[in-house]
């Protein structure tokens, strides 16, 4: 073979650059998609759901009436069941990540425990349904109430919590642990005082990534059996007479917005596929925000990394 | 302290010696911090004892060459049948129709960020992936029917209202943030010194891309899509409302067809009797979706092993 | 530079400053590489002598931020290679360059060595086939590889790799060949062979080679410069820079007092 002549060679390269260019505006488009559809989401249910921004919406019980059906249970049911999510998952999670980072021992029990978590992190959400279903409901007692739906939530968002506690703590220099302990501190004082609150912001942004999936979450909460249709509020929490009064709303029924949505969006009654929107835009701020806000955190960390 | 004790004085220091309290409370804390790790293996045990226990007494009144043989998925009805493949034929098409989307995108969006955007385009993009991840399901669902299928109407008027074909492409940009930021990192993780090789023979960025960067990414690629697989056969909402909830045995993306996540939903909304057989299909298609899952993650560990990084 | 003696020109160096961002690595460089013959650059760490290499393939468009001014130019078109109007990819497909660590792609053997080929469209088997043979002998590594062409590169041992790499680079016959310390990961039995080849391949190819290690450059080169903070300090043949430097700094570096 010949050596390529300039004229060759550079008829070589025109096409690899025209093919450059070609995949350049390719990868654009499918960015554009991505884009497109979070945009046309949201302004679809702003659109759809406009006439229904009014306070009413917000603090009226789901009704036969489109009209007068409102998200009041919803909101509130998803509030509460964010709260026992938080309070289970958060201590459990961030022990656990603890526990896996500072403590663990290479043996076969931390790495069950390893792989245990990251195929946790793959099984379908509403394999924890049942399981809830199973458990929670049934066999603890728990019934089809705020506690059990919480717990399942919790235990769906826990990998991801302690993932963001480990990586967190992985960031942390190994000279801030042997400071500590050079200082005669125990290992659970290098914790407490150390570790914990330097991971402080990774954690919280694992937390609340954690959370924005689960206010998201429909399937687990349907199969444990959640009503579709409540309208009454469950009492306030930790106001009931004390001591067993306190924990009355944990056993109460409730709805969640997730739920609410589906259950307007599966009504034939276009009348309530307006409703439909409205809540799902709700919802949409809802989870946005609290993501953005975990976007927006790892960002100033990023930028003000001490060591 | 005992410092001034006169016959404490042969010990080493008082201040050296062991001080057994701490060492209590330390072997406790240690103990508690161990079994929070634990809820994790709890849960996993938890999802197999529910789901095999309940299974096995579905099994007892339904054999199991007839749940993987019948062809008709009817559990609530007098002449009850119990064909999974019905549920199983609906997963599997919409898990095609969405990876045959998200692959593809997510591949080209992971390829564009990692060799070709400069860093203020990925500042930008990787935000709004997180974002499309982050969306609830159901909204995905409700954008799946109301405003996908009636556009998808347009181009085949033929479509019926609730489809395979439209919640398996809204799940297929559902999985797109997933498969894209995997298959990112693997790739940004290939080194340097493999792409300056490439460039210095004067390749151009594509053809690195291809011929160096994917292959040399493979495994995580690949992982990226398994994952993507897990996602797609798991996922409920966007099925449960935009492609009907009635089992059909078909494989044919224009038809409404339950899957096996739809049906337990579907069947979750009714009001069945703890410990009905109607109640136990639910984790017998549970436990089929779980194996389901499984098998792709050992295929994703196994693939991994065979295809270990090699830069 | 008074050496009037001197072989065809390959590439010149004509006041060449290069920038990463606003620091300044290079700075006023001007200096010949001969045609088919070895030159080598020596200098302490830091000194720019990878910088300047790099530039030879224009390696630094690769990053944002770089800027280079002067001019390289590659004889016998009298090319600048730095000009902006010149393509870097047309540049990489004359000038071929071996790295610090071996690299081959997570290809087969085979497909190592056919990459630039393929790159340049050619895919008919009997020419790679035999273009491949041709390299992997000139890198004198058709020996050990003849039987396993079809394996992955990676099997290979380091030595083997770089050899390999070395064949990579030989396939697409370049004008000019970079090596970037390519036996610094090497143990000194696979430094040897390379070294060895070095010297079998200036018969070809004309070679540019940065090495940490003076003996190396007295070993393997006709020319020899000395970098230091970014200047050429001095060039000549190596014989002389080595036996009797004109510049004080040169020879604190060649005797050891420096560096």
């Amino acid at each position: 073979m010949q050596p390529l002549t300039t004229e060759q060679i550079r008829a070589v390269i025109a096409r690899g650059k025209l093919r450059d260019t070609i995949f350049k505006a390719l990868g654009i488009f499918c960015l554009a998609i991505a884009l497109l559809v979070i945009v046309a989401l949201i302004a679809d249910m702003a659109i759809k759901g406009s006439e229904r921004f009014t306070l009413d919406f917000f603090l009226n019980f789901a009704s036969r009436r489109a009209a007068q059906a409102g998200i009041l249970s919803a909101w509130v049911g998803s509030l509460l069941v964010m709260l026992v999510t938080a309070l289970a998952a958060v201590p459990l999670g961030v022990a656990a990540g603890l526990y896996l980072e500072e403590y663990a021992k290479r043996n076969w029990l931390t790495h069950i425990i390893e792989v245990n978590i990251s195929n946790l992190a793959a099984v379908p959400s509403i394999v924890y349904g049942l399981l809830a279903l199973g458990i929670f409901v049934y066999q603890f007692g728990f019934g089809q109430s705020i506690l059990s739906a919480g717990l399942t939530l919790a235990l769906l968002i826990l990998p991801i919590i302690i993932v963001s506690t480990r990586e967190a703590i992985r960031a942390i220099p190994a000279m801030i642990r042997e400071g500590s302990m050079a200082v005669g501190a125990t290992r659970w004082q290098t914790c407490r005082y150390h570790i914990i609150p330097y991971a402080m912001p990774g954690i919280l942004t694992g937390v609340i990534i954690g959370l924005a999936r689960a206010i998201g979450e429909t399937a687990p909460i349907i199969t444990i059996g959640a009503l579709t249709f409540i309208a009454f509020l469950p009492p306030a929490p930790f106001t009931g007479e004390p001591p067993a009064g306190l924990f009355d709303w944990v056993f109460a029924p409730f709805t969640v917005m997730p739920i609410q949505i589906f259950n307007w969006t599966s009504r034939p009654d276009p009348a309530f596929e307006i409703n439909a929107a409205a809540a799902g835009f709700v919802l949409m701020v809802m989870v946005l925000s609290m993501n953005a806000v975990a976007i927006y955190l790892r960002y100033k960390m990023r930028k003000n990394i001490k060591w | 302290m005992s410092a001034n004790n006169p016959s404490d004085l042969p010990v080493v220091s008082d201040r050296l010696a062991k001080n057994a309290m701490r060492n209590v409370s330390e072997r406790l804390i240690e103990g508690l911090l161990l079994c929070a790790a634990a809820v994790s293996v709890l849960t996993t045990l938890g999802i197999v004892y529910v789901l095999v226990s309940e299974s096995f007494h579905f099994f007892q009144n339904v054999s199991i060459v007839d749940f993987l043989t019948d062809t008709q998925w009817t559990p609530l009805f007098d002449d009850a049948h119990f064909g999974i493949m019905v549920l199983v034929s609906g997963t599997v098409v919409s898990s095609f129709v969405a990876l045959a989307v998200a692959i593809p995108m997510g591949t080209i969006i992971a390829i564009y960020l990692s060799e070709f955007a400069n860093s203020k385009v990925r500042e930008v993009a990787k935000p709004i992936l997180e974002l499309l991840g982050g969306i609830p399901t159901i909204v995905f669902g409700y954008f799946a029917l109301l405003v996908v299928t009636p556009l998808l109407q347009i181009i085949l008027p033929e479509l019926p209202g609730f489809s395979l074909l439209s919640a398996g492409l809204v799940m297929g940009i559902m999985i797109v943030p997933y498969i894209a930021s995997l298959s990112e990192d693997a790739m940004r993780a290939v080194p340097m010194s493999l792409r300056e090789g490439a460039y210095a023979m004067g390749s151009t960025r594509l053809y690195t891309a291809i011929h160096v960067v994917v292959p040399a990414a493979f495994s995580g690629l690949a992982a990226s899509y398994i994952l993507g697989i897990s996602r797609a056969v798991g996922e409920t909402m966007i099925l449960a409302v935009a492609a009907g909830m009635q089992p059909n045995l078909t494989w044919n993306p224009m038809e409404p067809a339950a899957t096996i996540t739809s049906y337990i939903v579907q069947v979750a909304l009714g009001d069945l009797p703890h410990g009905s057989i109607g109640y136990q299909t639910i984790f017998a298609a549970g436990l089929t979706l779980l194996l389901i899952t499984l098998v792709f993650n050992i295929l994703g560990q196994w693939l991994r092993a065979k295809f270990r990084e090699n830069y | 530079m008074q050496i009037h003696d001197n072989p065809a020109l390959k590439a010149e160096a004509r006041n060449l400053n290069f920038f990463y961002g606003e620091a300044k690595a290079l700075k006023n460089i001007n200096m010949p590489i001969y045609d088919k013959k070895v030159t080598a650059l020596i200098g302490p760490s830091g000194c720019g002598k990878s910088t300047y290499l790099r530039s030879f393939n224009r390696m630094h468009d690769l990053y944002p931020g770089n800027r280079y001014e002067g001019e390289i130019r590659f004889f016998p078109d009298n090319t600048n290679l730095l000009s902006s109007e010149v393509d870097p990819i047309e540049v990489r497909m004359r000038v071929g360059m071996v790295f610090q660590k071996p690299n081959p792609f997570p290809k087969s053997i085979y497909e190592n060595v056919a990459y630039g080929l393929r790159v340049r469209g050619e895919n008919n088997k009997r020419v790679l086939d035999d273009k491949v043979e041709h390299a992997l002998k000139g890198a004198a590594i058709w020996d050990e590889a003849k039987d396993r062409l079809s394996e992955l590169a990676s099997n290979l041992s380091g030595g083997q790799q770089q050899r390999l790499c070395i064949a990579r680079a030989l396939a697409t016959d370049p004008e000019l060949l970079l090596f970037d310390e390519p036996t610094s990961a090497l143990d000194p039995i696979a430094t040897a062979a390379i070294e060895e080849l070095v010297h079998e391949l200036k018969k070809r190819v004309t070679i540019l080679i940065v090495t940490h290690n003076m003996q190396q450059a007295a070993r393997v080169s006709d020319y020899t410069a000395y970098m230091y903070l970014g200047e050429m300090i001095e060039f000549g043949k190596t014989d002389e820079i080595f036996i009797k430097p004109k510049d004080k700094r040169t020879e604190d570096y060649i005797t050891g007092r420096m560096g």
